[in-house]
């Protein structure tokens, strides 16, 4: 008995002490030409971190952070297509396929395996990136295109610029050892 | 034994499966969050609501007011008649707009400073309600008539001045609380009452992603600064219904209402129509936002 209780703390102890690299002030754009005018928006609070003990990542995005040039786009962007009242967050958490050596400095081209989070629609994704550590920093790079039909993003028929099926989408985050 | 076994096993993958987000949220402390689109527009219908332009942002707002639907088939129920409002409003900060307008009621321009002081916001150091104040003042250009003799320019000029008080309960609905005090430097009838106070309710529905139903009602208190003056009750308090429809960088607001007039002093105070006698005003908004931000 008492040795079980000491096993589980022995567990909770271990996962306490895990190596984790954290970026508090992440950068994820997006930009979507359009007839009319372009579409880009800004979120540079975008919270992310990397256990580099089991490889994995997960990535936080609040909704209501990404900045518009034009504030009209962006309350419809909130208001209409994202509804970020009722799905606030953005969320991506996936394992990295290939053996990192966080320990040194380097470069790598990397995948990552897991499920995206948007508007409600978890899909299971397989994103690419490029890493590189350097310094005991990690600095991450990632482009992917998120189909808005995946998500349940309906784009109206009303209206006049269209707006393109698949969004471009743009990540840089620093991460630090914590 | 083996159940605290299992148990611990299960305690052991749960550990696993929270994981990572619940570091992050150790790491990094939620940001204070605004919340958004109480309303579509500045208006509610004819009164503010709490929402002011973002910074650098015009908006190019048309509004028009039909005569009334009881004006029967021979003036087409109101549509031969139209008075308007033209009007250039601009955010000078993302709390702090200014305005300007015109209209063809009374020949009059007004103008107006609206300024957010509370949002309505979640996290920490969070508010339930927005608070905005609106100072608004408004001149009569008509030329001096034996039926509205002015004597001087002052007399042409009204101020406005009201609390906006709104609340978005959720993404389906708004209200707001008005409380309103009108000056009027000089009143067409001297047995009214120069200043009226008044309790306004107003609030809108989503129906859809892109169009709400909105409503809008000023109650004049039976209240005056002079004694034995009340506020003249051959007008009416303003009532008004209709819906905004939101399309890309335009609202459109579509309503029906017993005020004819579109600056302050006209429908708060001045409001000739009754619903009940069918004197119903058609008429629209048309708000169009042009960015100037160069970020």
């Amino acid at each position: 008995m008492k040795k079980i209780i000491i096993f589980l703390l022995g567990i909770s102890s271990g996962a306490f002490s895990q190596n984790y690299y954290v970026c508090k002030a992440g950068q994820t754009s997006f930009f979507s030409e359009t007839p009319m005018e372009n579409i880009s928006a800004l979120d540079n609070k975008v919270a992310a971190v990397i256990d580099t003990d089991k490889n994995e990542i997960a990535v936080k995005i609040t909704m209501t952070d990404f900045k518009f040039k034009n504030h009209l786009m962006e309350e419809h962007f909130n208001e209409n297509y994202m509804e970020s009242d009722k799905f606030p967050l953005g969320t991506f958490k996936g394992k990295i396929q290939e053996t990192v050596d966080y320990s040194k400095n380097g470069s790598y081209d990397i995948t990552a395996v897991g499920s995206l989070n948007m508007h409600g629609v978890t899909k299971e994704r397989t994103l690419k990136g490029k890493m590189e550590i350097l310094n005991g920093q990690i600095k991450l790079n990632c482009d992917f295109e998120i189909p808005l039909k995946d998500h349940k993003i309906d784009i109206p028929t009303l209206v006049i610029a269209k707006i393109a099926e698949s969004i471009a989408v743009k990540n840089t985050f620093v991460f630090t050892k914590k | 034994m083996k159940r605290i076994l299992v148990l611990g096993l299960l305690c052991a993958n749960f550990a696993y499966g929270q994981d990572l987000f619940d570091e992050l949220d150790k790491n990094v402390k939620p940001s204070k969050s605004y919340t958004s689109a109480t309303f579509k527009s500045t208006r509610i219908i004819n009164g503010h609501s709490n929402e002011t332009m973002a910074k650098n942002h015009l908006d190019f707002r048309i509004a028009h007011r039909f005569g009334k639907l009881n004006d029967g088939p021979y003036n087409f129920f109101g549509l031969d008649q139209a008075t308007m409002r033209l009007g250039l409003e601009y955010g000078v900060t993302d709390r702090f707009m200014v305005g300007l307008g015109r209209s063809t009621s009374q020949k009059t321009f007004d103008s107006f400073a609206k300024y957010k002081i509370l949002r309505q916001a979640k996290g920490p150091i969070s508010s339930p309600i927005s608070l905005t104040a609106l100072g608004a003042w408004d001149a009569i250009s008509l030329s001096t008539s034996p039926q509205f003799v002015f004597n001087n320019n002052l007399e042409r000029w009204t101020y406005t001045g009201q609390l906006l008080i709104a609340r978005k309960f959720n993404d389906k609905l708004s209200l707001q609380l008005s409380p309103s005090y009108v000056h009027r430097n000089k009143v067409e009838n001297t047995t009214d009452p120069n200043d009226i106070f008044l309790i306004g309710i107003g609030g809108r529905t989503k129906i859809t992603k892109r169009t709400t139903l909105n409503a809008e009602y000023f109650y004049r208190l039976p209240v005056s600064l002079e004694p034995g003056l009340l506020p003249n009750t051959s007008n009416y308090n303003s009532l008004s219904i209709g819906f905004d429809i939101e399309t890309g960088g335009h609202v459109f607001q579509l309503h029906f209402t017993n005020s004819l007039g579109m600056v302050e002093r006209q429908f708060l105070t001045q409001t000739a129509g009754a619903w009940t006698k069918g004197d119903i005003h058609y008429g629209f908004n048309i708000s169009r936002t042009f960015s100037f931000d160069k970020k």
